[in-house]
């Protein structure tokens, strides 16, 4: 037993600055609540008071931040927190992702965002800062309570990050040496071990924070009665906040499609729509916050979708956290028993928005003009209902679960389950207000910089739509679009694309940059949808074949699989195929290793050479030296890709990760990226000479001599001689004791030397005579006897069909398109938040 | 008609429209005995049946059998009303079938066999440790 000190300075530091800040919240709140009731600016007392209040705030929260992560970084394993999310095989920038793998550290992370904005807030904007901080320090004393850990009575608020292991888990252990530390964590989950674990998810909840600047102003609108006034400092980090979720979102998505098998981008996953939907409002109230800066209508509209923005987020929250997703995500977290006080949180925030609009809603100013069909802001506002629209098609579903609970909490009986095909369900929906929103974004641009008539806009759009028709019927011919919809889709893309493009040039003639935002975003989303219709409407699976299910049960079904065996060549979709070999990545070795050059060791993370390890003429390891594996778990499947037109060919790589922290296998896949397309390939089952389905030969027993050669399954083997091993894996031996290998050398396929080792073991009398598997030559073989007369050993020889792997290999058109979409859309994000944070700093210094 | 009110109208028809479409596409959980009265109705509907592998006194799972070319698979499901179903499934056999402890299968009866297209397995997962 290793004796070590528990750390507990550390932990009780970190509960304390929690229970600061969240006090410091609460004060904050009240005194610039007070503040803004007697409405103070910058130099009022109670304004002073609360600020002061809540930079204590933000800094006890950063002080909790660093604490955790010291706790986290120094491998203390006497913390719950770091035992459950980290290890000591993770790499150092795994290390910080292990912050957020739990709900505390992300609602840590949230709330370090929140606490920054508003610090950034406090400096720029002095008008709104009484009330606006409010809001902020509200929102900060639930997000602070998620982590609080006190327990009152019966009501637990919040759960710790700072607990130790002891008092999280019962184990006898405790009872014998309360201060016992593990030696290792159980670590970051190995299928969230990916460089995307680290920028994602702050990424997200840095978008998440975003969202509650618009609200806290238009709160504070409301609150103060001043109904215009506020949508100036909105607008810009409604744009932001607008490209960060966004942009957190499509690396959520490039993440799924890189490492998870259901060979997309999007699965239409509770957790992805959660996402999706305020993302998609969050857009829509840009817009309509857009034409009312313009012309003043819509005011209405936008104080009702910047309140719905923020209350998704908290919903999103709430379907992903309380548990009540259950069996309908992957990719929820587990429960912590939060769920009351998350919906107290959503809840509190419902009623405050209501009631505070409801209040002085009839005082709202309203424009009693219709808009023109003429005008920018009819097509504005048609856009920024599409949205909308988009955004409810999408909350239905996702919100299954909780109407069946709700249902279910008045005693009814409610089994809605989501749809069968989730996929081709949304979709179905989605590219129709696709296009509507591609055919609105092309049109709208024209209205937006000039004022038009009937006449004028006519010939205005007649070039445009000439130029993206011919475009279009030269796409259609060459990558032969035939079915109707994504006819559509490509037209509406395509004309997005020309008049967006056209207005762009306009603007870059009269040397307007500045104002090129929106036109270079819309070509962005034009792009994306597009590069949606290929990849996903002309997805293509090349690894196709008929099969018969069972001898019951007759009928041809098609089958999306082909099964290789190792080294045996086969011809699919234009390809000839070559299953090379199971491989491993090891420390300091480049490329992967071949798994029976390597021996097991006690421990999984290392593993010894059998055969000296060369790549390219270096040697890296020679035999019996030791390697390291940082993610045993992880195997790769060589696969060869030989084209038959060109004779070119390439090597993916797919992984399977025996997942023991998910108790599952997760599969994933390895992309070859061509400029046209992506050919995505995965190994859906693989071999397991272990389990209950593999047939075993009758074993041959075969009598060798010293430097003899015989034959094991058709290879040629050779027996070089027996040796004593004072070292047997998981056996302790004794100086009565005795352990013999016998050395085999077989001769592989393509000139390979691979090495067997077949053990012959004496333990306290008794003989174990553990048989050797090797996977490559699909045999395992067991030292029988020892004939110590001559030298010679007796083998047991079972054999086996070849390893085989089952692949699927998907090919994705044009996918490429979609990204360099999403990049453009960024861009034009970028430039548009620029340009109305230089509007609102340019009003701000003219009104002081 | 004002323009503003025929777009709300417009709007509230794509509304209903939505929730008729997603009560008409909704999947339910249902039990072997009801999934063959829907097939015998007509219905073509994929439905959700939820259930645990078939297994013998000593715990082993029985009935379950990958095919010769190791593409599909077939095993026996028994429902929450302990029915038992042979069920096929037209995809590899997911590798952790055997240690699920719960398998929810989704497709319909053709004739009298159960054809499923995607299977969902729960598996006994390490993800909340409680000892350690």
């Amino acid at each position: 037993m290793i004796l070590s000190t528990i750390h507990t300075g550390i932990g009780n530091l970190g509960h304390l600055l929690v229970i600061i800040s969240f006090v410091a919240a609460i004060a904050s709140a009240m005194s610039y609540g007070r503040a803004s009731h007697l409405n103070e600016i910058s130099t009022g007392s109670w304004l002073k008071m609360g600020r002061g209040l809540f930079w204590l705030h933000g800094l006890a929260v950063l002080g909790t931040v660093i604490t955790l992560f010291v706790i986290i970084y120094n491998n203390y394993f006497e913390y719950h927190y770091a035992w459950s999310h980290s290890s000591v095989n993770l790499a150092v920038h795994y290390i910080i992702a292990c912050f957020w793998e739990g709900q505390e550290g992300s609602f840590l992370i949230w709330s370090f965002w929140n606490a920054l904005l508003g610090f950034i807030l406090i400096q720029t904007n002095k008008k709104w800062e009484a009330p606006v901080m409010t809001v902020f320090a509200a929102v900060q004393i639930f997000l602070t309570s998620m982590i609080l850990g006190v327990v009152l009575g019966d009501i637990k608020i919040g759960s710790s990050p700072f607990l130790l292991l002891r008092d999280v888990i019962s184990d006898p252990i405790f009872l014998i040496n309360p201060d016992f530390v593990p030696e290792d964590g159980t670590g970051l989950n190995p299928l969230l071990q990916n460089y995307w674990m680290v920028i994602h998810p702050p990424m997200t909840f840095l978008g998440f924070a975003c969202t509650l600047i618009p609200f806290s102003f238009c709160i504070a609108g409301l609150w103060k009665k001043d109904y215009k006034d506020w949508v100036r400092p909105a607008l810009p980090w409604t744009i932001f906040g607008g490209v960060i979720l966004g942009t957190a979102i499509i690396m959520g998505a490039y993440w799924a499609y890189e490492t998870l098998n259901f060979g997309g981008y999007w699965n239409w996953d509770p957790v992805e729509n959660a996402v999706y939907i305020p993302w998609l409002i969050m857009i829509a109230s840009m817009h309509t916050m857009i034409i009312f800066r313009k012309n003043n209508t819509a005011l209405k509209t936008s104080i009702v979708l910047v309140i719905s923005t923020f209350i998704l987020v908290l919903y999103a929250t709430f379907l992903v956290r309380s548990g009540i997703l259950g069996n309908t995500s992957v990719h929820s977290f587990t429960d912590l028993g939060l769920s009351g006080q998350l919906l107290i949180y959503l809840l509190f925030f419902v009623g405050v928005s209501i009631f505070m609009a409801a209040r002085v809603w009839k005082h709202i100013p309203t424009s009693e003009k219709e808009a023109s069909a003429y005008s920018r802001e009819f097509w504005i506002f048609m856009g920024a209902l599409t949205l909308c629209l988009m955004a409810f098609q999408v909350l239905v579903p996702t919100s299954f679960p909780v109407m069946n609970s709700i249902v279910e909490l008045f005693g009814g009986l409610s089994s809605l389950a989501p749809p069968a095909n989730q996929v081709a369900f949304y979709s179905e929906w989605q590219v129709w207000f696709g296009i509507g929103l591609a055919l609105l974004s092309g049109t709208g641009q024209f209205f937006f910089w000039k004022k038009m008539d009937k006449s004028k806009i006519i010939t205005a759009i007649t070039g445009p739509v000439v130029v993206s028709l011919l475009i279009s019927a030269l796409i259609f011919s060459v990558a032969k679009v035939n079915k109707p919809v994504y006819i559509l889709v490509l037209v509406a893309g395509v004309y997005s694309i020309v008049s967006n493009g056209k207005i762009l040039f306009d603007l870059l003639q009269s040397k307007s940059y500045k104002l090129t935002g929106g036109s270079i975003a819309h070509m962005g989303i034009a792009m994306m949808l597009i590069g949606i219709m290929f990849s996903e409407g002309y997805s293509r699976v090349i690894s196709k074949n008929t099969t018969t299910i069972s001898r019951d049960f007759t009928e041809e079904q098609n089958s999306n699989n082909v099964v290789l065996f190792l080294n045996d060549k086969k011809i699919m979709g234009g390809y000839e195929l070559l299953y090379k070999r199971e491989a491993m990545e090891a420390r300091g070795v480049p490329g992967y290793i071949k798994k029976s050059y390597l021996n097991d060791t006690e421990d999984a993370h290392y593993k010894t050479a059998n055969v000296p390890i060369v790549v390219k003429d270096q040697t890296y390891a020679q035999p019996g030296d030791t390697l390291y594996f940082r993610n045993p778990e992880n195997t790769y499947h060589e696969i060869q890709y030989t084209s038959l037109r060109s004779g070119r060919s390439f090597t993916l790589y797919p992984r399977t990760q025996v997942n023991e922290q998910m108790g599952q296998t997760i599969v994933s896949p390895d992309i070859k990226k061509q400029w046209n397309r992506d050919l995505y390939t995965f190994v859906a089952l693989q071999s397991d000479f272990d389990d209950e389905f593999t047939e075993w030969e009758k074993e041959k027993m075969q009598v060798i001599q010293p430097g003899e050669q015989f034959f094991i399954n058709d290879y040629v083997a050779i027996f070089q001689g027996l040796e004593r091993i004072d070292k047997v894996n998981f056996v302790t031996l004794d100086p009565d004791d005795a352990a013999v290998k016998a050395n085999i050398l077989v001769y592989g396929d393509d000139g390979d030397t691979l090495k067997m080792e077949p053990k012959f073991i004496i333990k306290d009398n008794n003989v174990a005579k553990p048989p050797e598997l090797n996977q490559e030559i699909a045999s395992r073989i067991t030292l029988e006897e020892i004939n110590p007369e001559d030298g010679s050993i007796g083998l047991g020889i079972e054999t086996t069909q070849k390893d085989w792997i089952v692949l699927q290999a998907i090919e994705k058109p044009h996918i490429n398109v979609l990204w360099i979409g999403t990049l453009v859309m960024i861009l034009g994000f970028i430039i548009a938040t620029r340009r109305r944070y230089v509007e609102f700093v340019k009003m701000r210094d003219k009104g002081v | 008609m004002k323009k503003s009110s025929l777009i709300g109208l417009v709007v509230i028809a794509i509304a209903i429209a939505i929730i008729v479409s997603t009560a008409g596409d909704a999947s339910s959980y249902v039990s072997f005995d009801e999934a063959k009265t829907l097939a015998a109705a007509g219905g073509d509907r994929s439905i959700h049946v939820v259930g645990e592998l078939k297994k013998d006194a000593a715990g082993n799972v029985v009935g379950l059998k990958p095919s010769a070319d190791k593409l599909s698979v077939e095993f026996i499901l028994i429902d929450d009303q302990q029915k038992e179903q042979k069920v096929y499934l037209n995809q590899p056999m997911p590798s952790d079938l055997l240690k699920s402890d719960k398998v929810v299968i989704i497709g319909g009866y053709h004739e009298e066999q159960f054809v499923a297209d995607k299977v969902l397995l729960k598996c006994p997962s390490k993800y909340e440790e409680k000892s350690l």
